[in-house]
This record gives C-alpha cells, structure tokens and sequence, in this order.
C-alpha cells in the first residue's frame, strides 16, 4: 500500500517535470510530435523502473557505509558513498545499452519506434535524479521499484500532454521572440498549474 | 639543381612562417568563442540545454551562485580533459568516457562543497549530482571539445559556462524578488526590499508564493526567454 502511494505520488504530485524539473531537455526536444513523445515515454518508463532497483540493491549492498560488512568484518567500516554518482551513472549507460541490446533482439518493431531515444535516455536528468532521490528517501526495494515506475509514468504522461498541446500550437499565431522555447515554457508553466490541484491526494 | 633545393627550402620556410600561428592569446576568433554563448548563442535560451538542473536552484540568489560556480569548474575543466584526450578516445566509447570524466568532477565539486560548506550541500541536494547529466556539459564535449584544441576548450568552457550562470542567476534574482520578498539572502548585500517599501507605506506587502513554486520558475524562464530572442532576432522555426 505504501509502495502504491508513493507511485501515485511520483506520478502526479511530485512529478519529475513541474515539481523537480528533471528531463526538461528531452522534454523539450522530443515534444514536438505525440507520436515520438510516446516512443520517449515509454522508454523512459522501462529504463527508470529497471535501473531504481538495481541502483538501490547497489547501494544499499555496496556503496553504504557499513554495507559491505556481508564480506568480512574487516569490511565494516568501509564507506564508498562518493562513488556514488560515477557507479549510478555507470548503471545507467550500461542499463541503457542492455534494454536497446535486448530491444533489438526481441521486438525489432519497438526496437525500430524507441532505438533512437534509447541513447538520449542516459543522460537524461530525469533516470539518475530519480536514483538520487531514491538514496535521499531511504525508500524499500519495493517502494523505490514504486518509485522508480511511478516517476517514468510521470514523466510519460507530461510530455505526451505537451506534444498533444504542441500539435495543436502550429495553427496559432505566436509572437516571434516567443516561437519554439518560449511559448513551450509558459504551457509547461502552466500545465504545472494544473497539476498542483493534485495535492494533497493520498490513498 | 641548387635552385630548386633553394626554392624547395624557401617553400617549406614559408609554410613554417605560417605554421607557426603566433594567434594573439584573445585574437577576435577567441573572443568571439567566449562572447557567443553570451547572447546570441545562448546554451539556455538559444540552444535549449541544461534546463533540467538549472531550475531548481533559482530559489534564491546565493544556491544559484554556488550552482553556477559549479557548473562553470565542472564545464571548464571537462572540456580540458575532453580536448587533451580526444586523440585517445575510441570513436565507440565516447560517451561513457565523457561520462566517466564529468561524474569524477562533479563528484570533487560535491565533495569539496560537503567539506567547506555543509549548509550549501543541504540544500543544493542532488542538483549538484546532477550536473553530470546537465546536457550544456555533455554537448559542449561532443561539439567542441572532441574537436578542438586545450585552449580554445577552456575558452569555450567559460563562454558557455557564463552564458549558462547569467540567465539562471537573473531567474534566481526576480524569483527571490517576487517569491521573499528579498535580494540576496546570505550574502552581505542582504537587502530586505518588500519589508522596507511596506514600512514606508505604512502596510505589509504579500509576497507571491507561486514564484517560489516550480510554475513561477517556467514563466520567468518563458519571459526572459521572450525578452532576449526580440533582442537578439532569433527566430525558431
């Protein structure tokens, strides 16, 4: 139950876009065109529910202090927290490549619909911010799982909103210095707005 | 037969002369490195880069300097080590090598920010982890560094790295402004501004708390962005 609140609040309360404004720049970038803006989605989806996990059994069995006791006493004291962010960041590309590796084998078709964005998801904010948060919040390997799945879905559903508003913003007519980025901001700025009326919600 | 070694040793003098650069320190081509990223060349509002970790500080004056000082060591520096390697680095590995170079700086800054000061760390938070994935550095190593000389790269490292400090500290500015009421917490131009208008007219001035929120941070981002492309004329398509 804790697990499922946590993603449900990972989804629409603090979501990665308006509350932490992690992945704004594939946010912006890809968010031109719904279809490509699910390809993104869905990528991100399946990159952050996979790497969350794996980054918190990393921390919690190695880079903690005193997480290496498992090997010995000696070990006890050791702590490696400031290999944090290299070995996370090594998780992810390493992830990255594997999910495409995977991808390509199985299902040529998605393969052929998320290849591209696959790469770019490294280093997107979004994957390590949410393994960062992970460590801050002392979640369980359940709810960082939550977590992880819950701020994908987050992220899904805020740029496929963009791109559809995006779609639809060709037919206006916008100031010249406000094209492109700046009319882009002001939705985001906007749909954030919308978004705050979800506080407050708790299962 | 003399002649010709004569011209031949003459030819390669002349292609020594012209080798031999003697390119001022700041020749106009170097400025302009600098100067482009600036303005009309913005990573922020020109290029759309490194908007994910630039927000989030802009609470307040002081984080946004630190995170700015930050970044600019972390640019300046990955594009020396970039550009000293880029003859050495396999074509395939790059971005894992580029990623390796920048986490190991990021993490000397978060570990010198932890040890000198603890309260900045606090409350810069993870931000500071995630300037590894701030695209300005990623894609100033891929554009330049992998193709340029050491100095040009520092050079270019500065540029985008200021280019990237100015917007950011300007959004940090009015957000504090509207958001507290304030300008320049903790540092010692401290000035409380909506407290002394308020005794001055006799009322309490009510600050707006969305600026201190996220939202207010994209419609600033949005103006300012607004403001600087009518300047400059850049027009996206």
């Amino acid at each position: 139950m804790e697990a499922f609140n946590i993603a449900i609040k990972a989804i629409f309360i603090d979501n990665m876009i308006f509350a932490y404004f992690l992945g704004m720049c594939s946010f912006l970038a890809v968010s031109k065109k719904v279809k490509t803006a699910f390809g993104l989605g869905m990528a991100v989806i399946f990159v952050l529910t996979i790497t969350v996990p794996i980054n918190w059994l990393i921390q919690e069995n190695v880079l903690k202090e005193g997480a290496l006791s498992w090997l010995g006493s000696d070990f006890a004291s050791i702590d490696l927290t400031f290999l944090q962010f290299i070995i996370f960041i090594a998780v992810i590309a390493a992830m990255v490549q594997l999910v495409e590796m995977i991808i390509e084998k199985f299902s040529p078709s998605l393969y052929g619909s998320l290849g591209i964005f696959l790469p770019l998801i490294a280093v997107n904010c979004s994957i390590l911010g949410s393994s960062l948060f992970m460590v801050q919040r002392d979640y369980t390997m359940v709810e960082a799982t939550a977590f992880g799945f819950g701020s994908g879905t987050g992220f899904f559903l805020a740029i496929i909103a963009l791109a559809a508003i995006r779609e639809r913003l060709k037919y206006s007519h916008v100031p010249d210095g406000l094209k492109g980025l700046g009319i882009t901001m002001l939705i985001t700025g906007l749909m954030g707005l919308a978004f705050k009326s979800f506080i407050g919600v708790a299962l | 037969m003399s002649t010709e070694i004569a011209e031949v040793s003459e030819e390669s003098a002349v292609a020594l002369k012209t080798k031999e650069p003697a390119e001022p320190l700041l020749s106009k081509r170097r400025r302009r490195i600098v100067s482009d990223p600036l303005n009309e060349d913005n990573p922020i509002t020109v290029q759309v880069l490194g908007i994910c970790s630039a927000l989030a500080v802009t609470v307040q004056f002081k984080p946004t300097m630190i995170m700015s000082i930050a970044v600019i060591f972390v640019i300046v520096f990955s594009n020396l080590i970039t550009s000293l390697m880029r003859n050495i680095i396999p074509n395939r590995i790059r971005i894992i090598v580029q990623l390796a170079i920048i986490a190991t700086l990021v993490t000397l800054v978060s570990e010198v920010l932890k040890a000198y000061s603890y309260d900045m760390y606090k409350i810069l938070g993870a931000y500071v982890g995630l300037i590894i994935t701030n695209c300005i550095v990623m894609g100033r190593l891929e554009a330049f560094a992998m193709a340029n000389k050491p100095y040009d790269s520092i050079l270019d490292g500065f540029g985008s790295g200021f280019g990237y400090a100015w917007i950011i500290l300007v959004v940090a500015f009015f957000r504090e402004l509207f958001g507290g009421g304030t300008v320049f917490v903790g540092t010692p131009l401290e000035f409380d501004v909506y407290g002394s208008i308020g005794n001055l007219l006799g009322t309490t001035l009510q600050t707006n708390g969305l600026m201190v929120d996220s939202i207010g941070a994209f419609i600033l981002l949005g103006m300012i962005i607004w403001i600087q492309r009518s300047k400059n004329g850049y027009v996206e398509h």
